[in-house]
């Protein structure tokens, strides 16, 4: 990027062409491209999904063999988990809008920042190759169990070094964002005159740097074991199943902070813009995103509380989680808090701000419901932690991402959504939703395993009733979808400061120039939420 | 719920019912408090905001409180869950042997039954073996489930308290046919269950006997319909088209393929079938039990 001085021009002017853009260092283009690329892969997960969902509208066999369904449920894994939601908000709106929070005009290291681009396109491409030689794609779940991962035909390899080269993205976009955060601060910004998205980002960038690579050499050794036989985790070859486990959650238990962390971060903007007023409990926030990065990793444990794991081992297990959960009710308890004497404005962002903190207390409430031993033996691999997950990913992370789209979407584009439709989007949206988990939450209690291509004749109303919400669901994304792209096109332009907020992109030109700041960034002395 | 079908049902119930209830008054307050300040400080109600930056004393209360009714809540779960690792010494112990797709029950007498019958009010000891991958055994009715893993021995026990029929279904995502491995528990009377286990002459005959000890039925029909692996039917001296280490090669079905496919089952597999599905039964099924079962194909016809 040349910098021609010039700085009144929006980084859309700046170049022209394809070329412009797949090699840009300008840390929004790249945020542009994570977002195009991530909410494709979603919209091929979610169709994937309403297949799954369509399969199980009666009992017996109807759309798919049972081995095309369990290849199609492990897709929907791998790309919902690797493809979109890991990426999601860190890497489109921590990528965009983290320089721009803390004052600066671009990420720490530019040229990482394209390579992790780069390497999350050639990742998925692994991954979607799967589709198309031998045995087509894996058909483990996105857990990719051994000894069961060792032992099917289909194409588990290329499927796990898929997720390896995306771990490798993941890694490179949390050093990015930690020596971002660390050195890159406007003068005078101390850590806790750091907006509270900056700080979820901060926490969720150690987790991606330190877990990321457990899982990275666990897959590696699970290609070691089906490619040249080496018995690591097989006991045909000698190998400890228990110990893959073990190795997977002690990754993808912290994973699930990646995930829902940035989320928590995006609320906590949200909340004080449309209540016109200071967050309440500032340090109790960002103290709790670190909280429960740091209690997240010594908790994977239960999600092995029916292996054979030792019993003194499932009690610590249990009791950890249990503590997990009082962070992310402290924040709860603030958000809420900060409603009160606000002055609440219910525009779009908001309602997915406050659907957010409602399915994200189901998501942890139910949380704790598996967490405990006795119940979570009975739930375990039913469809009560499909709910539940779903509660928290999409309910939580899902909701957080467009709620953020909403929000940003004026200052990137420089246009205004249509708010009408907007709402219209967000009611079919968190109708179905919730439609569709909440009778997986009740299948789950009556004892419906997940993972079932077929399932007993009694458990078919509800999943029948999950079905239709599927297409409630789906409705909603579509009108949502459609709304964000004729605004695009058509909608009216944006201001500086739609929304009355009050952190530094809320100063810069919608949309920014290339170098971020048009002038000097004014910095309230009294801390990222002054609204006086 | 609410059931006394095993002796943890009570157990695990009363914790469900103390956590689900903490909270669902957890859930439905803060909900409540949510959109009662939504409504009642909206802009139109209340144009200016006050900036209340924080209040310590109530931080510390929501830390507390919440602290408090989680280690309740572990509480519960704990002791919901506590006895069903305290097995007892006595009790019918029964190895439990879980393979793709199927369950079967070794009785202390040498029966195997691929339902689980058992008699009411005595503990049931199961030893837990996998042939191939993780299974899971799972009896949603009694609250129970455990991890059958290959080369652990894992075990679980309960009590049946009430006679009656209840499903086994396996939790652990096993591969194609995961949602038919399923099984049932009978729990009977004393004396019912004492003629059941003395009754060992099978009425089949002797090769079906050993294909059914064996699960062969969950994978190969006996009518002609396509399962998993060829279906039996008029296999007997069928021309085949077989994979030979990646070579196509036609042979007829003889003894010889017979035992290769029970003991090599890899080496060569009819064409448009899956490999790698099928296990080694070298350890399991004995040369005179391949004649019973040749004997047994013959008289399949298609």
């Amino acid at each position: 990027m040349s910098n021609e001085n010039n700085n009144t021009i929006s980084f859309y002017e700046t170049g022209k062409g394809i070329f412009s853009w797949i090699f840009t260092l300008d840390h929004k283009r790249i945020a542009l491209l994570y977002l195009y690329s991530v909410a494709t892969f979603f919209l091929v997960g979610a169709t994937l999904g309403i297949l799954m969902r369509l399969e199980l509208l009666s009992p017996g066999s109807d759309l798919m063999h049972a081995k095309t369904y369990n290849q199609i449920f492990t897709l929907h894994g791998v790309i919902m988990i690797f493809l979109f939601i890991i990426p999601s908000i860190p890497a489109v709106f921590g990528n965009f809008f983290l320089p721009i929070m803390i004052g600066t005009d671009d990420v720490a290291f530019p040229k990482l920042n394209l390579l992790s681009w780069w390497l999350y396109i050639i990742g998925a491409m692994f991954a979607l190759s799967t589709l198309l030689f031998g045995d087509g794609p894996a058909d483990t779940g996105w857990t990719f169990y051994a000894p069961y991962s060792v032992k099917t035909g289909t194409n588990v390899s290329m499927a796990v070094l898929a997720a390896f080269i995306l771990g490798f993205s993941s890694i490179l976009t949390g050093l990015n964002f930690i020596v971002t955060i660390h050195r890159l601060r406007l003068p005078g910004m101390g850590w806790f005159q750091m907006p509270l998205f900056p700080w979820a980002l901060y926490a969720t960038s150690w987790i991606q740097v330190l877990a990321t690579p457990i899982i990275g050499i666990t897959l590696l050794m699970i290609i070691a074991e089906r490619v040249i036989g080496i018995g690591l985790f097989d006991p045909a070859l000698g190998g400890d199943p228990i110990l893959y486990q073990h190795l997977f959650w002690i990754y993808s238990h912290p994973a699930v902070y990646i995930m829902a962390l940035p989320a928590m971060g995006i609320v906590s903007e949200l909340i004080p813009t449309f209540s016109h007023r200071t967050i309440f409990g500032y340090k109790a926030i960002a103290y709790s995103s670190m909280a429960i990065a740091f209690i997240g990793y010594f908790v994977w444990g239960h999600h092995m509380f029916t292996s054979g794991m030792s019993g003194d081992a499932r009690v610590i297990f249990s009791v950890l989680t249990f503590l997990v959960a009082v962070p992310s009710a402290i924040k709860v308890f603030n958000w809420v808090a900060t409603l009160y004497k606000g002055s609440i404005e219910l525009k779009t962002p908001m309602l997915y701000a406050l659907a957010f903190i409602f399915q994200f207390l189901i998501g942890g409430l139910t949380g704790l419901v598996n967490g405990a031993l006795a119940t979570d033996i009975h739930l375990h691999d039913t469809y009560f932690v499909v709910g539940h997950f779903h509660y928290v990913m999409f309910g939580g992370t899902g909701f957080a991402f467009i709620g953020a789209l909403h929000y940003w979407f004026p200052k990137i584009y420089g246009k205004m959504y249509n708010e009408k439709i907007a709402k219209t989007g967000f009611t079919f949206l968190f109708t179905g939703f919730n439609i569709l988990y909440f009778t997986m939450l009740i299948l789950g209690i009556k004892g419906m395993p997940r993972r079932y291509y077929d399932y007993l004749p009694e458990f078919q109303p509800l999943h029948v009733i999950a079905t239709v919400g599927s297409w409630i669901l789906f409705t909603g994304l579509i009108i949502i979808i459609v709304n964000l792209i004729r605004s695009k096109r058509k909608g009216p332009a944006a201001p500086r400061n739609p929304w009355g907020g009050v952190t530094l992109e809320w100063q810069v030109p919608s949309p920014p120039p290339l170098q971020n700041f048009d002038k000097k960034p004014i910095l309230s002395k009294k801390g990222p939420y002054d609204f006086k | 719920m609410f059931s006394n079908s095993s002796n943890f049902v009570q157990g695990v119930d009363l914790s469900f019912a103390v956590i689900l209830g903490i909270s669902v008054i957890f859930l439905v307050g803060v909900t409540f408090v949510m959109i009662w300040f939504v409504i009642k400080y909206s802009r139109k109600r209340n144009p200016k905001a006050s900036q209340i930056e924080g209040n310590n004393k109530l931080e510390i209360i929501w830390t507390v409180i919440p602290t408090i009714l989680v280690l309740i809540m572990f509480y519960y779960g704990w002791m919901g869950y506590k006895p069903m690792r305290e097995i007892p010494e006595n009790g019918l112990k029964i190895k439990t042997y879980a393979q793709m797709w199927s369950w079967s029950f070794e009785y202390p007498n040498g029966k195997v039954s691929d339902t689980l019958v058992v008699p009411v009010d005595e503990p049931v000891i199961l030893d837990l073996n996998s042939r191939d991958v993780i299974h899971s055994l799972y009896i949603p009715a009694f609250r129970i489930k455990e991890d059958v893993v290959p080369g652990k021995n894992n075990k679980m026990w309960f009590i049946g308290q009430e006679t009656g029929n209840y499903n086994i279904l396996c939790a652990e995502y096993c591969g194609d046919r995961h949602s038919y491995m399923l099984s049932k528990v009978v729990v009977v009377p004393e004396a019912e269950y004492t003629k059941w286990y003395n009754d060992t002459v099978s009425s089949d005959p002797p090769g079906l006997a050993v294909m059914k000890k064996n699960a062969c039925l969950s994978c190969h029909s006996l009518d002609g319909s396509r399962i998993v692996g060829p279906s039996f039917a008029g296999l007997w001296n069928k021309e085949e088209t077989i994979l030979s280490a990646g070579k196509e090669r036609k042979i007829i079905v003889d003894d010889e393929y017979i035992k290769k496919s029970l003991y090599n089952p890899g080496d060569d597999v009819v064409k448009g079938y899956p490999q790698g599905v099928m296990i080694s039964y070298k350890n399991n099924i004995t040369d005179k039990e391949i004649t019973m079962i040749i004997e047994y194909l013959k008289t399949l016809k298609h």
